[in-house]
């Protein structure tokens, strides 16, 4: 007996984050090309972006004020340039969240790129809802953190919301879908609901699908980024690490290998470490979508730089969603000094006892870069406790925060004036004063948070 | 039974997530025989111990024998998290390098499944 299986859903990846390598698209578009000119008829293809960390939106939001045209992911042109017309020709539909605090300005970009590369402008939805900017919806913000809210200037407000508007947008002809704040799993599951007919409470489906998505939304990272190790883990080609490419079956399993003629490996140990990758309980991985269940997952390998995903369950959503309040948190001051040579470290120990001295009121926090500072903590325990390991190559470096700009720039006048008036021998001075976004996060019933998408162009 | 003690690199690798003020670390075995080693070994306590100075208000341990691997999510580790954390790496990207520097005992019949080579760094 013969079964119908209808062709996978290819779905690609670009960008794991704001800030990402721009030339990640190309290899992969090729990929994607590549795969639906020797595939089935009906097979089809999508590329989507991750650009949105916690801070990343408030920062947009930031950009916006300052200019209503602004505020959508500054490397939108530089992504996205270099494979737009061979998307749009193939038929390769596009879902993003580079919309970031701006979608509707995203969009025009885009249409006005395609203008400028002579293709047809493509029909743009923009998914909205995510901005929690009403009077109304900052009264339920205020309800559901209390006092802690109030006095904060608050940068940005955003839900995490889900694939539905994503699907929706895709069925009503949206060759590309510009999202702010969604989470990042659902720029797959989106997709995955559209071309396969999923209905929202399909959860096993939706689980998996949600996966393949979570394999997806880090870039490089299930590829070999973030991964090489000498001698433990060796990657090859880092330099030219390849981006992923899911293919996605109708049950929503999925097989996990990355653009053709890039560098980098997919296995089963570079998929584990990506599939486990910011999940808490691994049966209950929350998203606007699904509760995902990976307890019982399996990963294979399928031949080379190809491995599947089994065995992942999913649970019905949550019936909040996650919000992220951003406001300003002050001032960030930090500063350094290297001292090099016999009894450097103790001469960069000598140097913080002086800035400790000379900066009351601020909460100094003390690394000495060389012999412990990552491991290190910002009260100090680890490195009271650490004594001189005769480092001969120390970076001092100090760091604190305070309300009032004015208090928070002494420390790079004090780390400055180490040149003359420190321990002998201290070189190569730097020093940075940084506005700080801090977050807040509640959750929000569904109902308070209405979603949709609008065509936008042409 | 003979044992060396290793550091826990050479049984298991893994990878630091954040969100928020919580961190999570996988650490999955280089082969399956080491695994229940890992179990036994790598204890939430033992792991709430290596962090100790980052006085974390909870670890929890999720096993997940089919991947070989555990989860650790140890809360209220990272200063307050990538906005409020002075360290430069407020993320806590470097936290799985601490953790895999854990020494736990391999009995010699296990030795040969053991990632790198004797002595090597």
């Amino acid at each position: 007996m013969t079964s119908f299986a209808p062709c996978p859903l290819l779905i690609g990846c670009a960008a794991g984050f704001s800030g990402d390598r721009t030339d990640a698209a190309g290899p992969v578009v090729d990929t994607l090309i590549e795969r639906l000119a020797q595939g089935p008829c009906g097979q089809r293809a999508f590329l989507i972006f991750e650009t949105l960390a916690e801070r990343t939106l408030a920062l947009a939001q930031l950009r916006r004020r300052a200019d209503p045209e602004a505020g959508y992911e500054p490397l939108l042109d530089a992504m996205l340039r270099p494979v737009l017309a061979r998307c749009l020709l193939h038929g390769i539909r596009i879902v993003s969240n580079f919309g970031a605090a701006n979608p509707r300005a995203a969009a025009r970009h885009i249409a006005r790129m395609a203008r400028e590369l002579g293709a047809p402008v493509p029909r743009i939805a923009v998914v909205e809802g995510d901005d929690l900017s009403s009077p109304e919806q900052r009264a339920l913000l205020r309800e559901q953190l209390g006092a802690k809210m109030d006095g904060l200037a608050v940068v940005s407000a955003n839900a995490y919301i889900g694939a539905e508007p994503i699907a929706a947008a895709l069925d009503a002809g949206a060759q590309i879908v510009v999202c702010g704040r969604v989470a990042d799993p659902s720029l797959t599951v989106g997709p995955a609901m559209s071309h396969f007919g999923w209905r929202a409470n399909d959860w096993t489906v939706l689980g998996r699908a949600t996966m393949a998505g979570h394999l997806l939304e880090c870039g490089a990272q299930v590829c070999g980024g973030y991964f090489a190790d000498p001698g433990y883990k060796d990657v090859p080609g880092l330099d030219r690490v390849g981006f992923p490419i899911a293919e996605i079956e109708a049950d929503g399993r999925c097989t996990i290998c990355k653009a053709d003629g890039t560098g980098g490996l997919v296995t089963e140990s570079t998929v584990k470490e990506q599939l486990l990758y910011e999940v808490h309980d691994p049966a209950a991985y929350l998203t606007p979508d699904v509760t995902a269940d990976i307890a019982e997952a399996e990963v294979a390998a399928q031949g080379v730089d190809r491995v599947r995903l089994t065995g992942v369950r999913g649970h019905a959503r949550p019936s909040s969603y996650k919000v992220n309040v951003c406001y300003e948190g002050g001032w960030l001051a930090e500063g350094e000094i290297s001292y090099a040579g016999a009894r450097a470290e103790a001469r960069a120990r000598l140097a913080a006892d002086v800035l400790q001295s000379r900066l009351p009121g601020l909460a100094l926090r003390v690394d000495l870069i060389g012999a412990l500072s990552l491991f290190n903590d910002d009260a100090g325990h680890a490195l009271a406790a650490t004594p001189d390991s005769g480092m001969r190559d120390v970076r001092l470096r100090v760091a604190a925060t305070h309300a009032d700009r004015a208090q928070a720039e002494r420390l790079g006048r004090e780390v400055m004036a180490l040149y003359t008036c420190g321990p002998a021998g201290g070189g190569g001075v730097r020093s940075t004063l940084t506005p700080r976004l801090n977050t807040l996060s509640c959750l929000l019933a569904r109902e308070a948070v209405p979603v949709r998408f609008e065509m936008v162009a042409p | 039974m003979n044992c060396i003690t290793v550091p826990l690199y050479r049984a298991a690798h893994g990878r630091t997530g954040d969100k928020g003020d919580r961190s999570n670390i996988s650490v999955i075995a280089w082969h399956p025989e080491l695994f229940p080693l890992l179990v036994e070994q790598v204890t939430p306590e033992a792991v709430a111990a290596r962090f100790r100075h980052r006085s974390p208000s909870c670890v929890q341990r999720f096993v997940l024998p089919r991947l070989q691997a555990m989860n650790f999510v140890l809360d209220a580790v990272l200063d307050g998290g990538v906005n409020d954390a002075l360290n430069l790496d407020a993320h806590g990207k470097a936290l799985s390098f601490l953790l895999l520097e854990m020494p736990i005992d391999v009995p010699d019949h296990l030795q040969h499944l053991l990632a790198g080579a004797p002595g090597s760094r």
